[in-house]
């Protein structure tokens, strides 16, 4: 399988924050996450990938091919659906979708207005009226009806209801059913992505933690729990991040199944979420 | 084809779908060549990872239960009877190997132990 999109060694600098050697790859037809605490550089990486600030080092390829050296192609065939879509707010979504067509060779208007229908959104409803989730159908319908090979998200869920979150993830998970097509979404809301993504990409303080299949992870990762002074961080193998209370320890792994032999009954094992892998790898001590 | 998926369940959900297909061809509710839903649509159905569900029909077909027909889609698979034949078989290998060495441990013979087995399988006869 193509890389929809590969990134590689990518850096980029602000004060008081760098987004350093930053690499990961997602294979056509799956479905990728991007998660981290806010401000850990999931933004930034969306953003240097759409070229809206400049890159200092590394490099980005769309389908194989730069996304500078062919920013136009490469635009043409990602969908950009962020948390803020600035339209005109006195228009019209399909006036809207007029002038955004032109741009788009494969643009199909069947498409959009049968996704228009299905999210609920009048055609002649003005931009400034809708919604922060219907702005992100909105944008979504775009991104679908220009028959984008690459969809980018970022925060979509964030701010939506349970339902309307919903049916925002069966939607994207329709989108890989052409196994050309895949999704990239940044969150920090996991339990989104512990359902359909495929896979998982974990960014912390401007570097990768983890990229890897979001099956190998929840099976690799998991939580060691014993009471009192049972059982000493330090001992754990894979050790990632601990935090004790006033009864015990509570610490996560990257090898449930080594701190298990090493430990044994001294601790209780459960699956850690991907919400427990990111507040222990980014809030939890570090191991010693 | 009925998939249940329990998101509170120690198991991997790949190992889930695996179980409940295995169970549905061993009880007969699926039958040889009846179709399986794509790799795709089914991740789209249960709402997980197509790469849960393409380690699944990995596994099920590496155990010869489902056979993937390249363009045309995924089947139950045809010699089922074969395997589950040889899986029983194999149980009663098994269970003999204790019996034998149950039998060592007595220290009755080879001939002693063939008359017994003799003796049982006409009974049941």
């Amino acid at each position: 399988m193509d890389a929809a999109l590969e990134i590689s060694g990518l850096r980029k600098s602000y004060k008081g924050f760098v987004l350093d050697d930053v690499s990961f790859s997602i294979p056509a037809g799956t479905i990728m996450g991007l998660i981290g605490p806010n401000g850990a550089g999931k933004t930034t990486v969306i953003k240097l990938v759409m070229n809206l600030i400049r890159r200092e080092s590394g490099a980005v390829r769309i389908f194989g091919r730069d996304n500078i050296a062919h920013e136009p192609e490469a635009k043409a065939r990602i969908g950009f659906v962020y948390d803020e879509p600035c339209f005109p707010p006195d228009i019209g979504l399909d006036r809207i979708a007029s002038a955004v067509a032109p741009f788009y060779p494969r643009w199909d208007w069947k498409l959009f207005s049968g996704t228009l229908e299905e999210f609920g959104l009048p055609p002649r409803k003005k931009f400034k009226t809708l919604s922060h989730g219907m702005k992100m159908k909105f944008a979504l319908a775009l991104a679908l009806a220009h028959d984008a090979d690459l969809i980018l998200m970022d925060e979509p869920t964030t701010g939506l209801d349970p339902v309307f979150r919903h049916e925002l993830l069966v939607r994207l998970s329709a989108v890989i059913q052409d196994e050309r097509k895949s999704v990239l979404f940044s969150t920090h809301l996991t339990s989104d992505l512990e359902k359909i993504a495929d896979h998982v990409t974990f960014i912390h303080e401007g570097s990768i933690v983890f990229s890897a299949p979001k099956d190998e992870i929840l099976e690799t990762y998991g939580l060691v729990k014993a009471g009192g002074r049972e059982v000493a961080a330090s001992e754990i193998p894979g050790l990632k991040g601990y935090r004790h209370s006033a009864y015990g320890l509570e610490a996560l792994t990257g090898d449930l199944e080594a701190a298990r032999r090493s430990i044994g009954p001294r601790a209780v094992y459960e699956r850690a979420s991907l919400e427990d892998i990111m507040y222990f790898i980014s809030k939890g001590e570090p191991h010693a | 084809m009925k998939i249940i998926i329990s998101n509170s369940s120690p198991d991997p959900i790949y190992e889930q779908i695996v179980r409940q297909v295995k169970s549905q061809i061993i009880s007969g509710e699926l039958v040889a060549g009846d179709p399986l839903p794509s790799i795709r649509k089914l991740a789209l159905e249960l709402q997980i990872s197509v790469i849960t569900t393409k380690r699944a029909y990995d596994e099920l077909e590496g155990e010869g239960f489902i056979d993937s027909v390249g363009g045309k889609g995924t089947f139950v698979a045809s010699q089922n009877k074969e395997i589950l034949r040889e899986r029983k078989m194999k149980v009663v290998e098994e269970m003999l190997a204790q019996a034998v060495a149950e039998a060592r441990l007595l220290g009755i013979k080879p001939r002693e132990l063939r008359d017994m087995l003799r003796l049982l399988y006409e009974e049941e006869n």
